[in-house]
């Protein structure tokens, strides 16, 4: 089997694997209040608060494991506020009813993912005490199930359709205190969650692609970057559920799995081998400060001058397996370290890795007889104030036993080099209750029936080849566009070359924008405008670049009066005939040295003056009628 | 079939499993594996399992005997009650540990003796439950209590608060509480209003006051005096605010210190002393441009004792309504003004139209709040018998509502 983990076989392993899709709508209003779903610089925020979260009990009297969590470390949360945001965003207003445009579209998604919809929706509160959401929870109702789509590896079934608020979006993390933004709270998104039915990292990335055009096939979701994000979910024969979170490329997506499929075979390794060398996890913390009172490493110096202590436990038959790697660049000794950040430390030092960071031989061989090692041992320790240090090693340990035992389930957080790291516990069903400011909503068979479902992106790129001409790849950009309605209207209104149309619309933009031209200044009547001159060939294609930036720089003038402030306008054609034969004119001898051949210098002198007011071809045209004429051959 | 049943809904062929849980509507509810409920139109039900009882052990919490005392007396406040979501019913158990269980600072503070008189929404709140509530905190504070905490709905507490205040003199702290977002979410207000109400329960605050959240952040809690206090907001957690007169202090959440800005009776400087008599029969009316003076005749005539009107500006009426004023006042029955404008004094010698009223018999609220002056004209009118009495009590300070100066900063 390969090591790394792009040969392995999912079947044998049993790879089980999900994906979840997280994708904001492209409302009006947010999901329960009328604030525009904007995007705000941090810089404009025109207020900020604070406050702490404490989690509540579930309505059948649970609190969530990952809520619990969550309160070992008491965090202050600091909001910021603006003028698009209200009360609602900071939880000092009741809600208001389920914003019924989002609505509409979690159920043409629905529709379009051939899923059923419940009958009464509820909105529930999901516990949330991250900070990421001002009540402490996040509003989210369960809109349908049972859909499917079809894929190169067979259907894979849409289980869940839940339409629910974004959450804030994380400014800054002090460590005890946790800046958050307010204008992304409550922007409404559909969360989609397929079946275990995905068999390898390819067919997750087909998967989460299909479903990305379904979405953007509606026309009323946002896009750019942030406003899509995929949660994956993992796990191998022996392994365990892993949920990681936040991939926002979907390129990634392939290496996620692929590397999660990886981490899940390492550990299992490790537990094995762990097995076979009798290891245990003794559970004793000792108190190693007076080992380190000189020490030369910076980290624990610093820690020391602060008031803190060295801690530190032994690992039995652990010796050389903390540094097995488990992912690229991430080891055994990452994953015990990830809990012990959980509880407000730096990070730990482990003798796989020792000396080192300015510890030395002598400090490793007295930690490890102070801890009765043997050779097959290994010591895991921290240097950080008493209770966090305290709270590190029990961190520490309780990971070291789970790797005795299994993969332990967890949330973790999407790196963006395809690994990733803890970040909670897998929350339960204990998390959610419900919304009692929010009324039920009852969905009736005419609603679902006046739904309007668009025309997918795929079947519109088909339709563009067939209908207008266009290339493969050409028919997928337009389809895929959110220009193309404009593109439609234009190829339908106007005798022009739609992929002349295409290229204008979605290349050309990007190439001036590049140079610096304000194309966002453009609208659908600036490109209207631009097609029509050139259907009545008073402007030649090869000036519509420099007609586009010119309207972008004056976006007032109609495109008839820029196309002439630019000198744009096609000439007459006697006035071309007269200029190509003045120019011809004036190069009489080199006509008659290089015969046919001064068709290329010829050309280029014309098109000096004729770019953008005069076809090439019929400026070629010209050119060779003149030569002839000049070397007396008949046209 | 009961609610909590573990059940299977079967809709043409799909069949969602879950707990059966109460329902609003003709639909079927059902809370799925994942958390999620949702209704149903169920072309059938099977009951796949009955729940099991789960006994919870009592919480097991010891309370710190080198602690001063502190009574709890719930009212129905949202502060330390539980919804059950099964059957949607507010369970009224409010044991001294399940509160310390639900918010575990408080046990630092103080130990405690819980007690329930009433589970009702502060809008169904009434002159005889303030009595019966009086009564109570007297008991309390008879029975050795250091302090007072009440937990009260927000709509209505400033009217207890003011009504406590004119019944009681008390020697301890008599502390209101409430909460503006619901206990039963992670960023409720309870929690911290509920440990810097125990925080002044415990010093030297020997006042009936309101402490409520002074900020939208968590920051502090303000102290206002009970007859100073209004809400001011119908949703924002920091709604409650004095008006006219600064608080009496403010208690820093993180570090729970008390800071003062204000003159206090301090614990133990006087004897505990209840007068427990109210007159409920007092209205408080508001004016408005147009407003027919047959409302006030409409009050006397239906045996009103004591009128309140909340008047326009400085506390003025049309001249329409001076013969009715003059009417109520022949018949016994005082007629306080009051201001719509909440800040700020009564003055009736500035315009004709107050003077007439003056001269009609209007007794001027000074800087009392429209709804202070209504409880404590039921307070006055039930201990005194005449008019003139009356008129005199009504525009005089009993518990620090009514102030001889305005001062610049509120």
């Amino acid at each position: 089997m390969g090591r790394d983990g792009i040969d392995m076989d999912y079947r044998a392993l049993g790879l089980v694997c999900g994906i979840e899709i997280h994708q904001q709508l492209d409302t009006k209003c947010k999901l329960f209040c009328r604030c525009p779903t904007v995007h705000r610089e941090v810089e404009d925020s025109n207020f900020e608060f604070f406050r702490y979260l404490r989690p509540a009990r579930s309505e059948l009297g649970e609190i969530d494991r990952a809520a619990l969590e969550e309160t070992l470390v008491s965090r202050r949360f600091i909001y910021k506020s603006y003028d698009t945001t209200c009360l609602v965003e900071a939880d000092e207003e009741p809600p208001r009813e389920l914003n019924r445009e989002a609505l509409e579209i979690a159920l043409v998604i629905a529709r379009l993912l051939r899923m059923r919809i419940v009958d009464e929706i509820h909105t529930m509160r999901k516990t949330v005490i991250d900070g990421s959401n001002t009540s402490g929870f996040q509003r989210t109702a369960f809109i349908a199930s049972g859909g499917s789509i079809d894929t190169s590896c067979g259907p894979v079934g849409i289980g869940i359709l839940c339409l629910e608020e974004e959450a804030a979006r994380i400014i800054e993390d002090r460590g005890d205190e946790v800046v958050y933004s307010l204008d992304r709270l409550g922007i409404p998104l559909v969360e989609i969650g397929t079946a275990p039915d995905i068999v390898s990292p390819q067919h997750a990335r087909e998967v989460a692609q299909h479903i990305g055009m379904i979405l953007r096939s509606t026309g009323r979701v946002k896009r750019g970057l942030g406003t899509i994000r995929q949660d994956v979910n993992v796990s191998i024969a022996g392994g365990a559920r892993v949920e990681i979170k936040g991939v926002q490329e979907l390129n990634l997506i392939e290496r996620i799995v692929e590397l999660e499929v990886l981490r899940q075979v390492r550990l299992l390794e490790i537990r094995d081998e762990l097995h076979r060398r009798g290891a245990r996890v003794c559970g004793d913390i000792v108190d190693a400060t007076g080992l380190f009172s000189n020490s030369r490493s910076k980290v624990i110096a610093r820690a020391l001058k602060g008031g803190g202590v060295v801690l530190a436990t032994r690992l039995d038959g652990f010796n050389g397996m903390i540094g097995k790697e488990v992912q690229p660049g991430r080891r055994l000794g990452t994953e015990l370290s990830d809990r012990a950040k959980r509880a407000g430390v730096g990070g730990i030092f482990h003798t796989d890795e020792l000396p080192a960071y300015g510890i030395t031989e002598e400090e490793v061989s007295s930690l490890r007889s102070l801890l009765s090692c043997g050779e097959s041992d290994a010591v895991v320790m921290v240097a950080a104030p008493p209770e966090r240090a305290r709270k590190a090693m029990e961190a520490v340990i309780e990971r070291a036993r789970e790797t005795l035992v299994c993969i332990p389930e967890e949330t973790r957080r999407a790196l963006p080099d395809g690994t990733s790291e803890y970040m909670r516990p897998l929350p339960g069903s204990a998390r959610m209750y419900p919304e009692t400011d929010v009324p039920p909503v009852v969905i009736n068979e005419e609603m679902v029936e006046q739904l309007r479902l668009p025309e997918l992106v795929v079947e519109r790129a088909e339709r563009y080849q067939r209908e207008y001409g266009l290339s493969p790849e050409q028919a997928r950009i337009m389809a895929a566009s959110s220009n193309y309605q404009l593109f439609e209207e234009i190829v339908n209104s106007y005798r022009v070359q739609p992929s002349l149309v295409v290229r204008s619309l979605e290349s050309t933009p990007v190439e001036l924008a590049r140079d610096g031209v304000p194309v966002y200044r453009l609208s659908d009547r600036h490109f209207m405008g631009c097609f029509e001159l050139l259907s009545q060939n008073r402007i030649a294609k090869e000036g519509i670049p420099a007609l586009l930036k010119a309207m972008a720089e004056n976006p007032d003038l109609e495109p008839e009066m820029a196309a002439q402030a630019a000198g744009l306008m096609s000439l007459g054609a006697s006035e071309v005939e007269r200029i190509v034969h003045e120019i011809v004119s004036a190069k009489i001898d080199l006509v008659r040295e290089r015969g046919e051949r001064a068709i290329g210098p010829l050309m280029g002198l014309a098109m000096e003056q004729l770019r953008g007011k005069a076809d090439g071809a019929a400026v070629s045209a010209l050119i060779k009628r003149e030569i002839n004429a000049i070397l007396g051959r008949a046209d | 079939m009961e609610l909590g049943d573990r059940v299977a809904v079967i809709k043409g062929d799909m069949r969602y499993e879950g707990i059966l849980m109460p329902s609003r509507s003709d639909h079927v509810v059902i809370k799925l594996s994942n958390g999620y409920n949702i209704g149903l139109i169920a072309d059938r039900i099977e009951v796949l399992e009955k729940p099991r009882k789960k006994e919870k052990p009592p919480e097991q919490i010891r309370m710190r005997e080198d602690l001063p005392l502190v009574s709890i007396i719930s009212t129905g406040g949202t502060i330390a009650s539980k919804v059950d979501y099964r059957t949607g019913a507010v369970t009224s158990q409010f044991s001294a540990e399940e509160i310390i269980s639900a918010i575990p600072e408080l046990g630092e503070i103080a130990r405690y003796r819980a007690r329930v008189l009433y589970t009702i929404l502060s809008e169904n709140m009434r002159a005889e439950y303030w009595i019966e509530l009086a009564r109570a905190v007297a008991e309390e504070i008879r029975n050795g209590a250091a302090g007072v905490v009440i937990t009260h709905g927000t709509d209505t507490m400033t009217y207890t608060a003011a009504a406590l205040s004119f019944m009681l003199r008390t020697p301890v702290p008599v502390v209101l509480v409430g909460s503006q977002r619901s206990s039963d979410r992670p960023s409720s207000d309870a929690a911290m209003n509920a440990i810097c109400a125990s925080t002044v329960a415990v010093s030297d605050i020997a006042e009936v006051c309101v402490v409520m959240h002074g900020s939208t952040s968590d920051d502090c809690c303000l102290i206002h005096r009970g007859t100073r206090v209004r809400k001011m907001h119908t949703s924002r957690r920091d709604a409650f605010q004095s008006v006219n007169q600064p608080p009496i202090g403010r208690v820093d959440y993180s570090t729970r210190r008390i800071e003062t800005f204000s003159d206090y009776r301090k614990r133990g400087e006087c004897e505990l002393q209840m007068f427990d008599n109210l007159e409920p029969r007092c209205a408080l009316i508001k004016y408005f441009p147009g407003a027919d003076p047959e409302i006030f005749d409409h009050l006397i005539e239906s045996g009103y004792r004591g009128i309140v009107i909340e008047g326009t500006g400085l506390g003025h009426v049309a001249s329409d309504w001076i013969p009715s004023i003059k009417k109520a006042t022949e018949n016994g029955i005082p007629v306080v003004v009051a201001s719509q404008c909440l800040r700020g004094r009564i003055c009736d010698r500035v315009y004709d139209t107050g003077r007439d009223m003056l001269a009609a018999g209007a007794i001027e609220a000074e800087d009392m709040l429209p709804e202070v002056a209504l409880v404590k004209l039921m307070w006055v009118l039930a201990n005194t018998s005449s008019l003139d009495e009356a008129r005199e009590m009504m525009s005089r300070s009993l518990a620090g509502e009514i102030s001889g100066s305005t001062p610049m900063d509120v």
